[in-house]
């Protein structure tokens, strides 16, 4: 069985956070620089300028995006045939983001308890890790930076099988519309379908660390993918909500079986700051 | 493009009424820093003491909680947050003589009453250009709760700090107008 060491998964996850925070996916950065000339709004097409402006300023500096450097997501799937040796799994993955916020001057922006005295962590830790098991003997790291601004703006519905396409379809403009300038659009909008309440939510965020404009393998969903896009763009919101034709530069959908009774649809928001990144040990 | 406005904190009436929604504004001046907790915490203490941690009047807020500076660095980056978190206190500080507030995103219809009624105006900063903007702030002082780290009140020191009037004195608001010219759709 192969052993990947505590300190290479905490200098591995160290290093992917604090990239991701100053250097946006170049995917992400070509389709914002494609949206320029498209955006018929004048201040949209300025405001697209500063996008791409802040990311160079960003990379080039090595500080954060935004300033809002997020919940720390993880997607984590481990190998079957591969042991961690020397700590646990979860245990590195918290070094590691601990070590990216102190050394890399991120903000620390959770709070132990949601209700009462909503005291800072200091270390943004704990962070968020799903884990899967899959084949193989290699460990891989999905890193999403979520903000709260657009997380906020964030919707689940239960709809019912007979509100099908089109009641999905107008729940995802309508959450985008709402969204509007609160989450800082141009926004990539992760969607999950199906599953449970929870399972959809999840699938959401997950269909955000797809390529821009790498589309479903089911050409259904693909064809629907396409259809909201540009139903998005139509919605007015535009660059950061001031008004225009660059509201969402993707939409990504993810679905799954679910209960004959249920219709399960959540939209995840994600704005201009889209930070993901992966890696595999 | 329409040549910016450059104003001068504290902010005068004289001030809040030539300038209207959709304005490009360039801040120089003091201005505070204060979000969620900061503002929970300010106005818990007003209710109690009848005092605020600074003088409000004339001056304005700036929604952010900037990430920590880098050796050699004033300041982090530090883009604005969303605003209407802070509407349920805005309307009391605006009746304290608080002038402005920046912030991003839409305010609620009492933000904008109160804009109105205490002649103040919301202005919106470009969400998410976090590392630009920081260079137009060129000094930072603690000013209180310094235990809440980057939801501390701090008085940051801006040089042309580039803002758009999102809502004005007069009811204008650059989100619906702005948006309203490019929807197509209607959901």
């Amino acid at each position: 069985m192969r052993e990947i060491h505590y300190n290479d998964i905490v200098k591995a996850v160290k290093e992917m956070v604090m990239d991701a925070e100053y250097k946006l996916p170049e995917d992400f950065i070509q389709a914002i620089k494609l949206s320029v000339n498209r955006e018929e709004s004048p201040l949209g097409r300025e405001i697209l300028q500063e996008i791409i402006q802040n990311a160079e300023v960003a990379e080039k500096e090595q500080v954060a995006y935004c300033q809002d450097t997020g919940y720390p997501v993880f997607f984590v799937e481990v190998g079957q045939d591969v042991r961690v040796v020397g700590g646990s799994l979860r245990d590195a993955i918290n070094e590691g983001v601990r070590q990216a916020t102190k050394e890399g001057h991120l903000r620390a922006s959770l709070a132990y308890d949601p209700l009462f005295d909503r005291k800072n962590t200091g270390d943004n830790t704990p962070a968020l890790i799903y884990f899967d098991i899959v084949p193989g003997d290699k460990i891989k790291i999905m890193f999403a930076a979520k903000g709260g601004g657009s997380e906020n703006q964030s919707k689940q519905a239960m709809l019912k099988p007979a509100d099908g396409i089109e009641g999905v379809k107008k729940f995802i403009l309508q959450s985008i519309a709402n969204a509007g300038p609160n989450a800082c659009p141009p926004f990539t909008v992760g969607v999950g379908i199906g599953g449970t309440f929870d399972y959809s939510a999840v699938l959401a965020k997950k269909a955000l660390f797809r390529h821009i404009g790498e589309r479903h393998p089911d050409p259904r969903i693909a064809k629907l993918e396409e259809e909201l896009l540009e139903l998005a763009n139509q919605l007015g919101v535009g660059p950061l909500g001031f008004g225009g034709t660059t509201t969402a530069i993707d939409i990504k959908i993810e679905i799954a079986p679910c209960h004959i009774a249920s219709l399960p649809v959540a939209v995840n928001i994600q704005c201009h700051a889209a930070r993901h990144k992966e890696i595999e040990i | 493009m329409v040549e910016a406005k450059k104003i001068i904190t504290p902010l005068t009436d004289d001030v809040i009424e030539t300038l209207r929604a959709g304005d490009k504004v360039l801040i120089s001046g003091w201005v505070y820093t204060a979000r969620d907790a900061a503002h929970k915490r300010m106005l818990e203490e007003y209710e109690k003491t009848g005092q605020l941690p600074f003088d409000v009047k004339g001056q304005v807020i700036y929604y952010v909680g900037p990430t920590p500076a880098k050796p050699g660095q004033v300041i982090g980056s530090a883009g604005p947050t969303t605003a209407y978190r802070m509407d349920k206190y805005t309307p009391k500080l605006l009746e304290l003589g608080l002038k402005g507030t920046i912030g991003k995103g839409w305010r609620g219809p009492e933000v904008k009453e109160a804009l109105k009624k205490y002649k103040a105006v919301y202005f919106a900063a470009y969400g998410g250009t976090a590392a630009l903007l920081s260079k137009h702030i060129t000094k930072v002082e603690m000013v209180a709760y310094e235990d809440l780290g980057p939801e501390a009140i701090r008085k940051l020191y801006f040089e042309d700090f580039p803002v758009i009037v999102a809502n004005d004195i007069y009811g204008g608001d650059v989100f619906e107008e702005g948006q309203k010219k490019y929807r197509k759709l209607v959901v």
